[in-house]
Formats: structure tokens, sequence, C-alpha cells
């Protein structure tokens, strides 16, 4: 007989607690609504299911005990899964397009909420304002993660809640500004709200100014919402290539900026930007996007069935660059259209990601950093066996389980992302839908390390509903697992974890 | 002035010896058969008693003591025997101690612990290996005049080619003086004729760059100038503090530790140094990681037996200089003998810092040289001085005492001392005097 000890009712009840509190962002699109006249019953009912299954989560018999690391692993993963359930009701409630299906209403609400921004719509102009304006609301919620702002609400949750935030981002020191975590949460939210004001601010008087006719205030709430979030979902279907170059090069700052470790530019901000801009990780994060630019400035420069112009050129390579190592997904352009060399720079970039404790997603530049020190160290000890040499990340020595941590993470990524790149091309073959290799691979990177764009028709400009079902729904999965790194997931299915 | 000292070991004893002549001393320790024994070797009173008490320290009558002085083994039994002072009366306490943190906090505010002044020995003695690491064929050096006077003593071997020269061939560089020789023991007061022979130790007093010339003309087989290749054996506080200001002088060391932990925590509290994890005795890892090509070698293992092995096996692989901390004080002239360049004891070390502070006041810095047999000091001169608007070599044929006026700075600017040189009101001078002549030295600035 097998004895639980995991405290599970500790789990629930914190899940519950953060579904009921999505009553808050979905009031928002139920503003939209109220505003354009449209339905208002896809939030009504969100809301009523939120409040329901969150009650009822936390009227479950018996007293929730301590958050210690298995309750936080266990509630880290049914938190994504659930709030990403809820969110899709309004999607399928609304029922309009391809959203009707609950597969692609779930994997609409998990694309969003995972700041991945793959979509399945197909006809943008199907949907209501409201329900448009829901996805940017979702991903704007992904982007500094749900947990922070449930430790934030929940400053009973004590010491839990350093727990909670550890495991949400897999960084063992997590920075803290304050000495209760809730505060610290409450900083990095006040910062990252301020930011997304700001964009707003800054899309919007580029359209008072007359310089971006189509930024309405809808538009520039919806691209604030998504850019500072790194998320990248656009209520356009061309997404920021709708707009006039302008607003391009205006949405490209806060894309680096939201890819920027949050405590560290909150310490910046407060005065002491010596600890940013001498972050190791800062420079290897800005290394990558300059030279991936340059290289697909090079690329495009060299094609001559793409004639841009100098302006465009660098605009292009620098926005899709930023879009994609900062994991935002935005496009200014049909990259799917470029060459093979400037197209596969883009998918190097896929794997770098900006710097850890920021929205976010994709390896992150810090773990690179560290496996392309530790690989530098084992050069030299095995010239120097006898020698000891930390690996110093800004001067600081980085621990050495975590740089065992971070090569089983990235092997565990490279893992999951062939082996789901073989499935989508098997399951392809299986529907009949002629899926190429490249296209499964930019599908695989583009889910499992939540970015969004792929190539071919899932591209900047397309569709990920050409997939079969069957891939979408497993694609939902692997983004729940990608953007909670996959190790809360794994965990919840060892052996170890259920039994003491 | 009567002075309380808490603690007779090594540093106790020596300071003890270079106050009683002058001062009024109670040495207090633990260990009465240790206490005793010092009352018939020196001219103190002892006490046996623990020297944190209050009662032990008011029978030392430290209500009328202008100094206490605690060095003790045990840095807290000295923090708190200085603070406890501090609250039965108001002497000046020194304490010494061998965690830098305490020093550090400390020297946050200078009254922590009711300690006035404070000396820590490991990083002393660190120090004192760096600064002579510098210099080839040093043995000793210290600075003076906040460090645009230096004091180095040399060592000067058969194949130095100041050996069989008179001082006056030998002194080639401007801002140089010769101002002793060791000689078997004996002190040569150096005159222009006096001819330098090999196994002599020379004293010179001057600005650091003609320092560094000297040093490099004195010993041209040695690597010139700056040492740069330096290997540290032991993780030691001493050896972890060397290889911290070799680092701050922007040097690279090799620092070599066995302990895998202690290994692990310096390599990361040391960016710029490569710490190797390995046993130093080894010969056939020396070998490997060229040990013989380094300009100097600092033994500063948890013991004199192994440093002493590390230090031969390194001369015998063909290290040019091998720089070792002793322990125990008494092992210091058998290093020397065996060929080892510099011994260092951190003990020794520590007195001489206390001693060169209790005479604070008028001197402004002061240097042992040879156990005790001369020092160095820096006298700043007050306008009724007996020395100002007299020239050096009238001040010298008035003085019955062996005196050498090494370096003269006034204002920021260094002069270089010679016969006709006259002295001013608030002239900085370095001078290398005989220790029984140093009150006397002292009373005349």
């Amino acid at each position: 007989m097998l004895e639980l000890r995991v405290d599970w009712r500790a789990s629930l009840d914190l899940t519950g607690r953060v579904l009921t509190y999505l009553v808050v962002p979905l009031s928002f699109p139920l503003g939209v609504a109220l505003y354009y006249g449209e339905s208002v019953l896809p939030f009504l009912s969100a809301i009523a299911v939120a409040l329901v299954v969150g009650g009822a989560f936390r009227q479950l018999p018996g007293t929730p005990g301590e958050l210690g690391p298995r309750e936080a692993f266990l509630g880290v993963s049914l938190i994504w899964l659930l709030v990403a359930a809820i969110g899709a009701v309004p999607f399928y409630v609304a029922g309009t397009g391809i959203l009707a299906h609950p597969v692609d209403a779930m994997f609409e609400a998990m694309s969003g909420l995972t700041t991945t921004g793959a979509t399945v719509l197909r006809d943008f102009s199907a949907h209501s304002r409201a329900i448009m304006m829901w996805r940017q609301v979702l991903q704007w919620l992904g982007g500094l993660g749900i947990l922070v702002l449930a430790t934030a609400i929940l400053s009973e949750l004590g010491v839990g809640g350093a727990q909670l935030m550890e495991t949400e981002t897999r960084t063992r020191n997590v920075d803290k500004l304050t000495p209760r975590i809730s505060q610290t949460a409450q900083l990095l939210w006040g910062l990252y709200g301020a930011l997304t004001v700001l964009a707003a601010a800054v899309f919007y008087a580029l359209h008072l100014l007359g310089l971006a006719p189509n930024m309405t205030l809808y538009n520039a709430v919806a691209h604030a919402l998504t850019s500072v979030s790194t998320a990248g979902f656009s209520p356009e279907p061309e997404s920021v290539g709708a707009f006039r170059p302008v607003v391009q090069w205006a949405v490209v700052p806060f894309m680096l900026v939201g890819a920027t470790n949050f405590v560290l530019l909150y310490v910046a901000l407060q005065g002491e930007p010596r600890r940013l801009l001498r972050s190791d990780e800062f420079h290897f994060y800005l290394g990558v996007v300059g030279l991936g630019a340059l290289l697909v400035g090079a690329g495009l420069m060299a094609d001559p069935s793409i004639a841009y112009g100098p302006e465009a050129t660098a605009r292009h390579a620098v926005f899709n660059v930023v879009s994609i190592v900062t994991t935002t997904g935005y496009a200014s352009a049909d990259f799917q259209l470029w060459s093979p060399a400037a197209k596969h720079v883009l998918f190097l970039c896929m794997f770098v990601g900006g710097m850890a404790g920021s929205t976010t997603c994709s390896i992150k530049s810090l773990r690179w950093l560290v496996a392309v020190k530790s690989l530098r160290r084992g050069l030299f000890t095995s010239i120097h066996p006898e020698a000891i040499r930390p690996v110093r990340i800004s001067g600081e020595p980085v621990d050495e389980t975590t740089i065992r941590d971070i090569y089983g993470y990235l092997l565990l990524s490279v893992l999951v992302f062939v082996v789901f790149t073989v499935f989508i091309v098997v399951d392809g073959a299986r529907a009949n839908e002629a899926v190429t290799e490249f296209e499964a691979l930019g599908a695989s990177a583009s889910t499992v390390l939540n970015i969004g764009p792929a190539f071919g028709e899932a591209g900047p400009y397309g569709t990920y509903a050409r997939f079969p079902r069957t891939t979408r729904l497993a694609m939902v999965v692997l983004m729940w697992v990608g953007r909670i790194e996959f190790v809360p997931v794994l965990v919840l299915f060892t052996r170890a974890f259920w039994t003491s | 002035m009567h002075v309380v000292i808490i603690g007779a070991g090594e540093v106790g004893t020596s300071i003890a010896d270079s106050l009683d002549g002058t001062h009024d001393v109670v040495v207090v320790d633990v260990d009465e058969s240790r206490a005793e024994e010092l009352k018939y070797d020196l001219d103190v009173m002892t006490l046996a008693g623990d020297g944190t008490s209050t009662s032990v320290l008011r029978e030392a009558d430290v209500e009328n003591a202008e100094l206490l002085i605690a060095c003790t083994d045990d840095d807290r039994t000295n923090l708190v025997a200085c603070g406890t002072a501090k609250t039965l009366a108001d002497p000046f306490t020194i304490a010494r101690t061998k965690s830098v943190e305490y020093l550090r906090t400390w020297e946050l505010t200078e009254t922590a612990f009711g300690v006035d002044f404070m000396v820590c020995s490991d990083l002393l003695s660190a120090e004192n290996v760096v600064r002579v690491v510098g210099l080839p064929a040093a043995v000793d050096a210290d600075p003076f005049a906040g460090g645009t006077v230096q004091m180095v003593e040399f060592e000067i071997r058969g194949a130095s080619p100041i050996a069989g020269q008179t001082v006056a061939e030998a002194d080639r560089f401007d801002s140089l003086t010769f101002v002793g020789l060791f000689r078997d023991g004996e002190i040569v007061l150096p005159r222009g004729d006096t001819e330098i022979r090999a196994g002599d130790r020379a004293v010179v007093i001057g600005s650091p760059d003609s320092v560094r010339s000297f040093a490099a003309d004195l010993a041209p087989e040695e690597t010139p100038g700056e040492a740069t290749e330096i290997v540290i054996f032991g993780g030691s506080e001493i050896g972890y503090h060397t290889a911290r200001l070799l680092e701050d002088r922007g040097l690279k060391p090799r620092l070599i530790e066995q302990d895998h932990e202690r290994a692990r925590e310096l390599a990361e509290e040391l960016p710029d140094t490569l710490v190797m994890e390995h046993d130093a005795t080894d010969t056939e890892f020396l070998a490997r990681e060229h040990v013989d090509e380094a300009d100097i070698v600092v033994a500063a293992l948890d013991s004199d037996e192994k440093n002493m092995l590390v230090s031969m096996l390194a001369k015998r692989l063909g290290t040019d200089r091998v720089c070792a901390i002793v322990d125990n004080a008494d092992y210091v002239p058998l290093f020397e003998e065996i060929g080892i360049d510099v011994a260092i004891n951190p003990r020794q070390v520590t007195a001489e810092e206390i001693t060169r502070f209790t005479h604070e006041g008028v001197a402004e810095n002061v240097s042992v040289i040879e156990g005790d047999r001369a020092e160095v000091v820096e006298l700043v001169l007050s306008a009724d001085s007996d020395l100002v608007g007299r020239s050096i070599q009238d001040i010298a044929a008035d003085i019955d005492a062996d005196v050498v006026i090494g370096a003269v700075t006034r204002g920021r600017e260094h002069i270089t001392p010679r016969g006709d040189t006259v002295l001013s009101a608030d002239d900085h001078i370095v001078a290398f005097v005989e220790t029984a002549f140093v009150d006397e030295l002292m009373a005349m600035a």
C-alpha cells in the first residue's frame, strides 16, 4: 500500500484560489464586449466556471497543510493547466470559426497563456473584438507567470511563496528584492504593469501623431499586452507587419526589455544600472541579438529575390531576430519567403531565448552561457587535471549542481524537441498532410520552446490549423510542460514524488 | 607608561621584551608556568589568570594603564579583553586577531569591540610576502611615508655584481641610500669605502622605483622587476590573502591546495588565481606544472615541516626564489640556513607591527630588522625639534649613536639625504638606527 506523501489538499487549495482570482482578468474582455456591444456570454460563462471550480477546490474535505516542494510542483502544473482550460471557455462558448472545437479552443488558450503565440485562427475577422482581446490578456497574464501574481495577492502564503516562485522560474537563487516574497512579486508586477502602460501610450501616441493610422486605442492596448510579455499574439493577421515601419521600430525596445531580467531591470531603474550593464548574461543576450540581426541582414542583402532597401532590410532583420530570440513571435514580414540562409538563422535563434527571470521562454541565455563556459573549462581541465575552476557568471561562481541541472535541462529539451519533430512528421503522414522536415522542426521548436511562428504554413502569417488535430493536442501538452520547463510536470510521473 | 599585555606567547613575549626597558609592563597569561617563566626572563610583572576577567584586569592595575595589548592566540579572548578593559578604564587597546572579518568590522567604525588598534597576523604576513615577491633577493620590505619611501633588506650573494664593491661604487642610484649592513650578526654602518661582501645583508632606503632597479641590478640572473610566475603552496589564510593581494596587483598566481572543499572555496573567492587540487609534495606533479619555471614559490602549508619540504623540493627543481611561512620562530634561522630565501614568521610580524605602533606619537612608522638589533623609523620633525635647521653631517657628528638618515620627504618631494642636506620642520625622515638608540633619536625629533 503506497502512502501518499504529497499534501495534494494544499496544492488544490492554492490552485482553487488562483482560479477564483481569474475573475479579475476576465472582466477586462467583458468590459470590451460591453463597450462594443458584443456577446458577454463567453466571459460570464468563464467567470462562472472559474468561481465554481475554484470554490470547489477550496471546499474539499480536509485542511490544507504547508506548501513544500512537492506541493509546489503539483500546484504549478495544475494551475497552468487549469487556467488555460478556463481561458479556453470563452473561445469555446463564443464558438466562432475553428475555435468551436474544444481542442482548438484549448490550443489557443494554452498558446496564449504560455506566451507561445502560435495560433490556429484562419480568419481573424470571424472573431469578436472582445474574444481577440481575451487572447491578448491571457498572454499578458502568462508573461511574468500567473504564479507571481498569485504570490503577490496571496501574501499569506509566506514561506511557500519563495518555493513556488523558484519552481516556476527554475532558478536556484530567486533574487529577492525585499524580505517578503509577496512584496518582491508586487514590485515586479508593478514594473511589468508600468512597462505595459508605457508601451500602450507610445503606440497610441504614434497614432495620435498621425504616424500610424491603424494603431487605434484597441490595437495599442492589444499590442502593449503582448509585446512586454514577449508573447506575440496580434489581432492583426499580418502581425506587426500590418503597421507602418515606425511602429515596428517602436515595438523592438519593448520586446528587448521584456526579455531582460526583471530584478536587474528594477535595480537599474532604482538608480543602480551597473548590475545590469555588467551582467554577463545581458551581454550574451544582446550579443546573440546583434549577431543574429547581422547574419539575417546579410542573408537578405544577398538574396536577389528580396529587394527591401537598406532601411527595410535593417528593420526586418532586427525586428524578426529580436522577436524570435525574445520568443515573442511577432513578425514584420513573412519570413517564410526569405532565403534558406536567413530562415535557418532564425531557426537557430529560436533556441536561445532572453535572460532568466524575464518573460521570455526557450532555453534562455543564462543556460547557454553556463554551458559554454563549463565546456571551455572542460577543455582547460583536460590539460590541467588538478585545476579547480568554478564557472563564473558576472563574477559569481555557479554551483556544480546547477551546472548539472542545466546540462540535464538542455538534454531534455533537445530530446523532447527531436522526438516531437518525428511525431509531427509521422502524424502528418498518417493524416495525409505533407509536412516537411523543416516545417516539423520549426513547429516542434516553436511550441516546445513557446515561440509562436514556425515555417511553412505555420509561418508568421500562417496558422497551425493545418496540422492534424492529434498533433495540435500534443502541442497543447508540450506548450504546457515547455513553459514550466518540464521538471514540475515530469516529477509528477516519478514514484518518488508520490511516496516517501 | 603602564602597559598591560594579555598573553605570554611568542607575540606577547616579544612585545614585552621590547617595552620592558622603558615602560612598566604587566603580562597576564592563563598558563601559570609560562607567566612564571617570563618573570625571570624579562623585567616585567606577571600574573596568572584570564585576561577577560575584570578581577584579573583590576589586579593588573588596568585602571592606571595607558596601553593594553591583547595578543593571545585566540581572537575572541583578545577582543573581549579589550572590551572589558574599556569598561573598567580608558587605556589605548591593541588587539591581535587572525580573522580578517573582525578587522573589516573594526575598520568600519574603529571603535568596534572596544579596540583602538587591530592587528591581523595573517593579513600582515601575506602583505609581507607580497612586498617581497616583487623584489628579487629581498628578504624584508616595508613601506614608509605613505608608500613613497621603501626600506628593503637584501641578501648579497656570491654571484651578485656588487659583492666586493665599496658602498660608493655600488651606490649607482640617485634616490637610494645604503643605511646598514649586517655581517655575521653584527651591524656595520656603511661608509663610502665600506666593502660589501657576499653573505652580507644590506639595508637600503629609497624610492620604490630606485629600490626596484637596484633589486634588478643586484640579482640580474633572476627575473628583473616584477615576478610574474608565482606559485603558492597551501590554501591557508596566509596563502589565500597572499593570492588575493597579488591579484589586486594584477598578477595571476597559481595556488595548490590538497583539500577539495577548501580548494573549491578558494577558487570561488579568487577569480584570477588558478587553484589546483593536489598534494604539493608530489614531485612529479610539481615538475608537470613547471614549478621550476616559477619566479617565486610561496610555501604556506599548515605545518613548518611541510613548508620546509616543499621549499626544498622547489629549490631542487630550480625555482628562483622561495618564501616560506614559518610558524615556529625558532625555525626561522634554520630555514634561512638551508637556502630558503625569505622566512616569514606570523607572530614575529605581529609583534613587530604592535611594537611599531607603540612608538606612535613621535614615530610615524617603525620597522624592526634582524630580530630586534636595529629599527628603521619614520619621524616627523616638529618646529622645535633639535634636528631642524641643521645639516645631516652636523647631526651625525653630534649624535653619539649609530644613526643613518635614509630618506627625507618634504611635502610630496623626495629628497635624497646627503651630508649637506639641511632638515626643516615638517620633514618626514626615515632613519636606520640601532635599537638601543631609538628613544634617544625620538627625543630629538
